[in-house]
């Protein structure tokens, strides 16, 4: 006996340093993979958003945390200014100057650039860990194990997680897979350590990313669903209700959410779950201190006189909630559960492309192989059917209808994606390898086997199902497991286990061909993941590419454009131009912009909309209104890059004229559509975003031939009276004009004066001469 | 059938006063000391009602502070009561420990946001 238990532990510990070593190796894993763009590019930060968050980030290393809450930033939303202190969710920006301090005073001098850059691979190998850690609470090492590897590499999270992308998401998801895990393992132990730890996780994952929500929902949807399948225990009291207390606690002292924690919809299920469970853990005290006979006594009593309260608070709750017209929800929010909302009241919401529903394609593109094992996947959680396991199950389904509504939202299916998929491989393998295993010394002689044990039909030892579990079942390591298994003396009686089922042995050949094939598809999976993140994600949007038969040209020209501007204007010159390149300029070109990516304030975007979409004139007005100096636009006509202001024209026309009416959408459509060419209407062609795009185009190549748009331009040859160039970079994708002053005497129309007749008699006179304006 | 049912809500107390009296004397002290925090909680939701929301965060860190030391102390009761299997190899020790450290992070919380 004492053998066989050194064995057992003997194999236990080798197991954990295997473990161990794989979990290093998943590390390096994740985080290598996510270098491409740096290595096919530079270590640039990527996109729109990160830049703001890598200036705020500069700001902090700069100034310090109290200049950093305080902050009211007046470079932004001219005139109205942001308040960035309240407005920002802090937990990247803090987690990357913590990093970048604790480095500085380690007398390692890295850059704010290079830790910002490299953030989001270090914190996806945490989440590949915490996945690991997820996973074996739900089923066990060899599930966690290939868990965290699929997750390592799922193209989803790649795609939000390269080096260089500085979202939220890079610290979000990792915040969010760790609440999960340290839940479940408040679930499985009951043990109030891992309750605090568990909304301090939660407040970290507050800090991080607007989608806590999703978490403050679906765990109060769990213990929902565990008190109506009959699965209440003290253990989920104890792992849910400190968590509400603490966790909103917590959430009011971000002061992006503030008051929010308590006062909106999103909130208002945990609140609710949380007096149920108590009423529920009342019953089953109650019900456990009385005799059945006085139970039904007291049931009866309490349903007849608590039903009457009970229905007035909730008529009382209901007509609060239903006196605010959105019934307290978020406008993003709704347009989660009312997938149509945001297209028919919020624009700008759903001018986004990033809240578009995805398209199926998208799914096997980021999910891959997954996408089919998932299934597989539920159906192993559901034997045996465990509250983590039905946790599980309740996330996948959730994070499915979400994703399908945002495509953004894929990066929170990915991992309960990875989860169930490494929860059925590990399945798969276990009867492969079983089944292997078993027949294996049927081919060979050995004694240390019984028949009676061996037989295929058999029932297997539960102790055996178990060290299959705990040791791994990386791909490459169970030829060499199923060799050491051989010599574990299977001796115990099957008597021992009371097992439920008889566990299927399959044939040898089968098993082998069976696992051959696994392989295989992991092989597909890798290929495809590292094909995704080489080609598909690795862009940093700031800096294009283009293969042609004369080599690789590099269209640097954002950069161009924003050096440009931070040395040949002034400090406190005001720039505008479309939202989308807000965050860059102020980042970059360090200079005072009128709208930014924030989107907070839809007024101010609609007036920019609109100044782009009116002629000349009115739109210098507006612009002058505001104190621009400069407008930007960005043009992809000459090289083909078809993310051009052109191509967003009918999101600037739709919210100007949601705020101001005299823009009106059929204005600028031809048969339904937004046309450029001779066909274009009046409007189009007169319009200011067509003017400063198309400005002197005809000179490039003498037919003004739009590659993105495939067609000649309607208008060729037209001077502009209130703009003038002042540089177009050297594919002409940015173009940057100035206001040009008001002129000192107005020739030609003056303006209305106190007589007419003298108005007349001058404009009479000056009627003959050119007229330039 | 209205004197049934008083007869019956009689019963029914005196019921559950009898089998509660048999509760041991530790796990009595946390039920008065949730009793207690619940009380305070109603107090300051009364207060507020007569003064006023302003200023908000200290009503809110002040109800959630009663609120949370009486779902901690409720977990300490399910962790230390002997009747419950679940919680057999956890000592006594272990689960005041936890409640401790779970006090200590809330009321750090609570003080911050005070105000």
């Amino acid at each position: 006996m004492a053998a066989t238990d050194a064995q057992t532990s003997l194999r236990h510990a080798f197991g954990n340093v295997l473990a161990f070593f794989i979990l290093i190796l998943i590390g390096v894993l994740a985080f290598s993979i996510r270098l491409f763009s740096v290595i096919k590019y530079e270590s640039v930060i990527h996109e729109f958003d990160p830049y703001f968050n890598y200036r705020v980030t500069q700001f902090l290393t700069k100034n310090g945390i109290y200049d950093f809450w305080n902050w009211f930033d007046d470079r932004t939303w001219y005139p109205l200014g942001r308040v960035i202190g309240g407005t920002v969710y802090p937990g990247l920006t803090l987690t990357a100057g913590t990093l970048w301090w604790v480095l500085n005073s380690l007398n390692i001098p890295l850059s704010v650039e290079t830790v910002c850059v490299f953030t989001a691979p270090i914190f996806s190998a945490f989440a590949s860990w915490a996945t690991y850690l997820l996973t074996k609470e739900v089923k066990g090492a060899g599930a966690g194990l290939t868990a965290a590897v699929l997750l390592a590499m799922v193209p989803s999270y790649i795609s939000r997680s390269v080096a260089g992308s500085y979202d939220n998401e890079a610290v979000a998801i990792f915040a969010l897979i760790f609440t999960f895990y340290l839940y479940i393992k408040t679930l499985n132990t009951g043990s109030l350590f891992y309750a605090t730890l568990n909304s301090i996780a939660y407040f970290y994952m507050v800090c991080s990313w607007g989608g806590y929500t999703f978490i403050i929902n679906l765990i109060p949807m769990h213990v929902l669903l565990c008190i109506v399948t009959g699965r209440y225990s003290s253990r989920l009291y104890i792992a849910y209700a400190p968590l509400v207390v603490l966790g909103t606690l917590l959430a009011a002292l971000v002061p992006v959410v503030g008051f929010n924690a308590v006062m909106t919809s999103e909130h208002f299920a945990s609140f609710l779950v949380f007096i149920l469970i108590h009423v529920v853990a009342l019953v089953y005290y109650i019900k456990g201190i009385l005799s059945p006979k006085m139970f039904k006594v007291a049931v009866t009593l309490v349903v007849s006189g608590g039903l009457a309260v009970g229905f007035a608070m909730i008529a009382v709750l209901v007509a609060m909630v239903a006196a605010s017209p959105t019934m307290g929800w978020s406008g993003r929010s709704l347009s989660l559960l009312d997938p149509t909302y945001a297209s028919k009241y919020i624009p700008i919401i759903a001018s986004v492309s990033e809240h578009q529903p995805p398209t199926w394609p998208s799914y096997f593109m980021d999910i891959n192989v997954l996408a089919f094992l998932v299934p597989a996947g539920i159906i192993a959680c559901f034997s045996p059917l465990s509250d983590a396991s039905s946790f599980v199950i309740l996330y996948i389904v959730t994070s499915v209808y979400f994703s399908g509504v945002m495509v953004r939202l894929m990066l929170v299916l990915a991992p309960a994606a990875c989860i169930l998929s490494g929860i059925a491989l590990s399945q798969a393998f276990d009867v492969f390898t079983r089944s292997i295993k078993l027949q294996l010394p049927s081919l060979s002689v050995d004694s240390h086997v019984n028949a009676g044990d061996a037989s295929s039909e058999s029932v297997v030892p539960d102790d055996t199902v178990k060290t299959d579990k705990t040791e791994d079942t990386h791909k490459e390591r169970t030829s060499k497991k199923s060799k050491k298994k051989e010599k574990e003396p299977v001796e115990k009686p099957p008597s021992k286990s009371q097992i439920k089922k008889r566990l299927l042995v399959l044939p040898l050949e089968t098993s082998i061909i069976a696992i051959v094939l696994l392989v295989l598809l992991g092989a597909f999976y890798v290929v495809h993941s590292v094909w995704a993140a080489a080609e598909a994600y690795s862009a940093p949007s700031i800096v294009l590419t283009s293969h042609s038969h004369d080599g690789l040209h590099v269209f640097d020209d954002f950069r161009e454009a924003y050096a440009w501007l931070s040395h040949n204007t002034e400090v406190d010159d005001k720039v505008a131009s479309w939202w989308d390149y807000g965050y860059q300029t102020t980042a970059m070109a360090n200079r005072t912009v009128i709208v930014d990516n924030n989107t907070w304030n839809n007024t101010h975007i609609a007036t920019v909309g609109t100044a782009m979409s009116s002629p000349e004139k009115a739109a210098w007005e507006i612009f002058n209104s505001l104190d621009v100096k400069y407008v930007l636009v960005v043009f992809g006509g000459l090289v083909g890059y078809p993310s051009d202001d052109i191509n967003k024209f009918l999101w600037m026309v739709r919210i100007g004229g949601g705020v101001f009416p005299h823009i009106k959408e059929p204005d600028y459509l031809r048969d339904g559509q937004y046309r450029i060419d001779n066909m274009a209407t009046p409007t189009m062609l007169n319009c200011l975003m067509y003017k400063l795009s198309y400005y002197r185009f005809v000179e490039t190549d003498g037919k003004a031939y739009d590659r993105v748009r495939r067609t000649e331009i309607g208008k060729k040859y037209f001077k502009l009276t209130h703009f003038e160039e002042v540089f177009t970079t050297h594919h002409w994708m940015v173009r940057i004009y100035k206001l040009k002053p008001p002129k000192n005497r107005i020739r030609g129309k003056t303006k209305k004066t106190k007589s007419k007749a003298s108005s007349k008699t001058v404009s009479k006179k000056q009627g003959i001469k050119k007229n330039p304006f | 059938m209205v004197k049934s049912t008083a007869k019956d809500a009689q019963d029914l107390i005196r019921t559950l006063w009898s089998a509660y009296s048999a509760t041991p004397t530790n796990l009595k002290i946390i039920d008065h000391y949730v009793v207690f925090a619940v009380f305070t909680a109603l107090i300051q939701v009364v207060y507020m009602a007569l003064v006023g929301t302003f200023p908000f965060n200290s009503f809110l860190s002040g109800v959630l502070s009663c609120v949370g030391t009486a779902v901690l102390a409720v977990c300490l009761r399910i962790q230390v009561n002997k009747e419950n299997k679940e919680f057999k190899d956890i000592a006594p020790e272990r689960a005041f420990a936890d409640f401790v450290l779970c006090n200590v992070v809330l009321h750090l919380v609570i003080m911050n946001f005070l105000g």
